[in-house]
């Protein structure tokens, strides 16, 4: 079986994940190896998931942690141990 | 077990051990369970909000129900996954009170049953993490994160920036591992559609370095 470039675009993501059946990894790796417009589209994507993925992308307010922890230590300490009474429900 | 898997148990056992501990009474120790989510749940809380003080209220509401809610938490369940959902619902809540009007559809978006083509590119030459010192580069990559429906901004943030395998985000979700992987299929490709010619003309116009 060969793939063409629109069926391979359908496997970037599961190939970016490792995530391929063994015969379709073969038939993507075959085409990739010879399609630069594929390849280009597979490294441009892990690319820009690295970057993404950067903590620099969504910094913190400054001061975020400070106040989170003062705030838990204002409720928590009058609220004692969790006896999972009046809490609203949790999703699982 | 391999050497992951292992690292991952005595992980998740040293949690499990400072939960039955705060429950004992050791409230204190809530602060050293939730420190290595601080960050998660904030960005998962600003990118359904686009709002910082909106974001930071909503993780500060999550982290306490959390801590209501901890004796319901099932020790099956690992803890990061349990939180991230109960930041999603804090948020998708806090949503729907500000701006029901304009809130955006949590449904699929019509049209998602067709293909997503990706951007052509004859080649690409790696962008390097050091771009990111230019804040314009880290707002054209949040604008594009912004500007994917929710459904897949949720999927992709938990996936490829909090890094949660397929099962725990199908788990926070509330979905399907298949619908994980093809919503995350689509966001990953929306994304390279949005940003590829962005970051390419970029890069084509100065070399990275030459303005760093």
């Amino acid at each position: 079986m060969v793939i063409d470039c629109k069926h391979v675009w359908e496997h970037i993501s599961g190939y970016l994940d490792g995530d391929l059946a063994p015969e379709i990894l073969e038939e993507v790796q075959k085409h990739l190896d010879h399609c630069g417009i594929c390849s280009a589209i597979l490294d441009s994507t892990r690319n820009i998931l690295i970057l993404t993925a950067d903590e620099r992308v969504f910094e913190l307010p400054l001061g975020y942690s400070d106040r989170l922890h003062a705030r838990l230590d204002a409720e928590i300490g009058g609220m004692g141990a969790p006896d999972g009474r009046g809490s609203d429900p949790v999703p699982f | 077990m391999s050497a992951a898997a292992s690292a991952a148990n005595t992980g998740c056992g040293r949690e499990a051990r400072k939960i039955a501990s705060i429950l004992a009474g050791n409230t204190h120790e809530f602060h050293e369970l939730i420190r290595p989510y601080e960050r998660g749940a904030y960005v998962m809380a600003l990118s359904m909000l686009k709002n910082e003080a909106d974001a930071e209220d909503v993780a500060q509401e999550a982290f306490l129900k959390a801590y209501r809610g901890l004796r319901s938490f099932r020790a099956e369940a690992k803890f990061s996954t349990w939180l991230m959902s109960i930041v999603l619902n804090e948020a998708r809540n806090r949503l729907r009170r500000k701006n029901a009007v304009q809130m955006e559809s949590l449904d699929e978006p019509p049209g998602t049953e067709t293909r997503i083509s990706p951007t052509l590119l004859r080649d690409w030459r790696e962008i390097p993490s050091e771009t990111l010192e230019r804040m314009e580069v880290r707002s054209m990559l949040r604008d594009a994160v912004s500007a994917l429906s929710p459904i897949y901004r949720e999927v992709l943030l938990l996936r490829d920036v909090e890094e949660m395998s397929v099962g725990e985000s199908a788990e926070a979700l509330g979905i399907s591992q298949a619908a994980v992987k093809v919503r995350l299929h689509r966001a990953r490709l929306m994304l390279q559609k949005r940003l590829a010619p962005q970051l390419k003309k970029m890069n084509s116009k100065r070399g990275w370095f030459g303005w760093l």
